[in-house]
């Protein structure tokens, strides 16, 4: 872990945040990636394409930034990868993808819609929501690396 | 004449769809591949650097802190400066802002779950299109999960707003 990676990880993050801001100050928008995805998915019309010109920009971020350097991981491995086979993979991701869904959609947000818009916003919904999903997350983590004897 | 004036106001969309819609398409695309060059040059969208932030108790990767406050760092004084001034956005029609405040048992409870669906993948629904160009076969997993598990809260929601009961 080196100071060049911190930095590489801020400026992502101040990426991330202009483009939060400027979804906001030109369409009106919080980019909440979870909630617009669900909307893109459970609506039709018109109004709704912006979502999926968004998730089209999403799936096209890396392709824009690869030729200079930076990079999509070559594996989807999750915090059980110890022992990892495709099967128990598969089961991983089946497993964290429906919690993160079910999640996501009762909570209204996941780390962008809740962790920097609504941080920034200042409100206490989105606060206490990213301290709890950030603390379930470290204990979550910390039960499957360190406390179930390493599976 | 006159007929083909009432002819034209039979086209013209509905009130709901917003009149720029292609500019607001437009800026939807730049934002989202924008926010998605910065998840990537952040190494957010890499699921064992996420494990290794949330692995207090192992060999602590701090890096993903500085993502989240490079972000709020720029979004939080820009939106103070400019937002709160404005009647609406540049091109849409009006701010589309989270209107709940309360704290109510739906943001606890989705947000410890999200959290632990978070914690057993290192994978959040940003970082998870982010990554579907690459084609890799876990991904697509994850998704169409997160989508099921998207649609049977929309339900569990509706099924209690209809029944009623208070929170």
């Amino acid at each position: 872990m080196s100071i060049e990676t911190f930095i590489q990880a801020f400026i992502g993050g101040c990426l991330i945040g202009l483009s939060a801001f400027l979804l906001l100050l030109f369409n009106g928008r919080i980019a909440g990636i979870s909630g617009i995805t669900f909307t893109a998915l459970s609506t039709s019309g018109a109004a709704n394409h912006w979502r999926w010109y968004f998730i089209a920009g999403l799936i096209m971020g890396p392709i824009v930034a690869q030729p200079f350097g930076f990079t999509l991981p070559d594996s989807i491995v999750g915090a059980f990868n110890a022992s990892d086979t495709i099967l128990e993979n598969i089961l991983v991701m089946l497993l964290g993808g429906i919690l993160v869904g079910f999640g996501t959609q009762l909570g209204s947000g996941c780390t962008s819609g809740h962790g920097i818009c609504g941080i920034s916003r200042l409100s206490f919904r989105s606060i206490l929501a990213t301290c709890l999903f950030m603390l379930s997350g470290f204990a979550t983590v910390a039960l499957i690396k360190h406390g179930l004897g390493g599976i | 004449m006159m007929g083909e004036i009432s002819d034209k106001k039979q086209v013209v969309a509905p009130p709901t769809v917003e009149a720029n819609n292609t500019k607001l398409n437009f800026m939807a695309l730049f934002t989202g591949i924008l926010l998605s060059v910065g998840l990537t040059v952040s190494t957010m969208v890499d699921p064992a650097r996420v494990i290794g932030f949330l692995d207090i108790l192992g060999a602590w990767d701090p890096a993903l802190v500085f993502v989240m406050l490079g972000a709020i760092i720029v979004y939080m004084p820009l939106y103070w400066l400019l937002i709160p001034r404005k009647r609406k956005p540049l091109l849409g029609s009006e701010f589309h802002l989270p209107s709940k405040v309360k704290v109510d048992r739906f943001l606890v409870i989705g947000a410890v779950t999200f959290g632990i669906g978070w914690g057993v993948t290192g994978i959040c629904p940003g970082p998870a299109i982010a990554n579907i160009s690459k084609g890799n076969f876990f991904i697509f997993i994850f998704i169409l999960s997160m989508v099921v598990g998207m649609l049977v809260a929309s339900k569990v929601n509706s099924s209690i707003m209809c029944s009623g009961k208070s929170i």
